[in-house]
């Protein structure tokens, strides 16, 4: 049985009647909710309520944080030569790949000037911790390091050193929440890397899965395939790996095929993620972050599922649509609100 | 007087102890199963200190959920607050209930919390369908006679 404090006799007739409290904070929070999801009007809010959540965050991580100073500073002598050597021999590896990256770039760099494509290589990135914290058990979120004081904006891509893990959904002044590609909340345009062919890979809510349910049964894809991010968003840049394609299934009295995919990022093991600000179109695909009006993630799929069919001739037709994807005009597609809003 | 100001602290207390637990990661298998402890409180404070934990504050412990865990501002907030509005319309009976009549009344009211977080998940579009989501209103449930116990211990002692 509960035992009564003793400040709190007296407590009928005091302050204002319960309903009105109930039906106004309730109010309140109706309200809330719908300024948060119809449209971004609580950012700032959000970013200095989660400002002021931080210390508990301090607090959750640092036996954490504790315990991986004292194997940091304790680490024997072996182990760290042993990853000494690991690396050097990886960072020959990578020096080598660097040594064509150049002229590579270069080579890149021209054809794109001949052919007026305006969209960027590359560009700026930063490492973000991912935090030891539970988000949600059911949702494929988590939590990084690093803020708005940082430079993180709403929708930034987000990568790891095999793939595209996610993107930036919840910000405030310290740190974001990401969710990444395998939520089933979430869509990524993609297209295979081997034909062009585009599509759309959907979060199945298995870190080990993503699903393609747009392609048709007579579209070329086969296992072992890989899928590039497309750009066709206006999120994510175009070009970096996604997934490779594990399953298909042909069922030829079906329409679309059944195919599953592996996110090469590695989802479940990551410590640390980069995050992406990609480099030249920047000033355009800004402009359709800003007004995401969060679509349902399967009305925008809609009129992409189209595309699958029409397949073209290997590689030559999707690359300029994907070229200019903020101005919208070559593909029907990118009409649509940008298919990777998460909600 | 200064013995409300040790509810208050003893009060907030808690609240940032359960705030932690509402984000301390957990191992796999127990982790869906994490009780809503900042919901118990809350329950619990109503019960035994209802001048200071009116609705406002039930109020304002579901906006720390919200945003340390939630997808809307909002959610969580209205959640606590029909659950606190609930508990301070019985809590004249409540407070006189054997505990294993006022445990099934917890469950319910965990039960009402969870429905209300999945309804509101469901208008958002992001629904959760897993049975799993249910699991916090036993655990939560069980850990009540332990929290009650625990508490009275500690605020009788501190009186």
């Amino acid at each position: 049985m509960v035992t009564l404090s003793s400040d709190s006799r007296n407590i009928i007739g005091r302050g204002p009647p319960l309903g009105a409290g109930l039906f106004f904070l309730g109010l309140v929070s109706v309200g809330m909710m719908m300024l948060d999801h119809r449209s971004n009007y609580l950012e700032t809010v959000r970013l200095w309520m989660g400002a002021a959540a931080n210390p508990v965050y301090t607090v959750v991580q640092a036996p954490h944080q504790a315990w991986s100073w004292l194997t940091g500073s304790f680490a024997d002598r072996d182990s760290l030569r042993v990853q000494n050597s690991e690396l050097s021999e990886q960072l020959r590896v990578a020096r080598v790949k660097l040594l064509q990256f150049d002229s590579l770039r270069e080579e890149n760099v021209r054809l794109r000037a001949v052919r007026e494509a305006s969209a960027g290589v590359g560009g700026r990135t930063m490492i973000a911790e991912i935090m030891q914290v539970d988000v949600d058990p059911f949702r494929h979120r988590v939590r990084i390091n690093k803020g708005a004081d940082d430079g993180v904006f709403l929708s930034q891509p987000v990568l790891d050193a095999f793939g595209i893990v996610g993107q930036v959904v919840q910000l405030d002044k310290y740190s974001a929440t990401l969710i990444l590609i395998s939520d089933a909340e979430h869509a990524i345009p993609v297209l295979v890397n081997r034909n062009g062919i585009r599509s759309i890979a959907v979060g199945a809510g298995d870190l080990n899965k993503l699903s393609l349910p747009y392609l048709t049964v007579e579209s070329d894809v086969k296992s072992g395939d890989l899928l590039v991010s497309s750009g066709l968003d206006g999120i994510f840049p175009a070009g970096y790996p996604v997934a490779t394609v594990t399953k298909v299934e042909r069922n030829s009295a079906d329409t679309f095929a059944l195919v599953e995919a592996r996110p090469l990022a590695q989802l479940d093991r990551d410590r640390e993620v980069l995050l992406l600000w990609a480099d030249a179109p920047v000033s355009a695909p800004p402009a359709s972050d800003k007004t995401p009006a969060k679509p349902a993630v399967t009305t925008p799929t809609i009129a992409p599922a189209t595309t699958p069919t029409t397949t073209p001739p290997p590689a030559t037709q999707p690359r300029p649509a994907q070229a200019t994807p903020a101005q919208a005009q070559p593909t029907p597609p990118t009409t649509q609100p940008p298919p990777a809003q998460p909600e | 007087m200064s013995d409300g100001r040790i509810s208050r602290v003893r009060v907030t207390g808690t609240v940032i102890l359960a705030l932690i637990f509402a984000v301390l990661p957990l191992p796999e298998p127990v982790n869906a199963a994490r009780p809503d402890l900042l919901l118990l409180l809350v329950i619990y404070w109503a019960l035994s200190a209802p001048r200071i934990a009116g609705l406002l504050f039930a109020w304002f412990c579901g906006l720390a959920i919200d945003v340390l865990k939630g997808i809307i501002l909002g959610q969580h907030a209205l959640a606590f607050l029909v659950v606190a509005y609930l508990t301070h319309k019985f809590q004249l009976r409540m407070r006189i209930f054997p505990i294993s009549q006022q445990t099934a009344t917890v469950f319910m009211l965990l039960a009402v919390y969870q429905f209300i977080v999945f309804w509101l998940d469901g208008i958002i579009g992001q629904p959760v369908t897993t049975w799993m989501r249910w699991l916090p209103v036993i655990s939560g449930a069980v850990l009540w006679p332990i929290l009650i116990a625990v508490l009275d211990t500690w605020n009788r002692r501190n009186r």
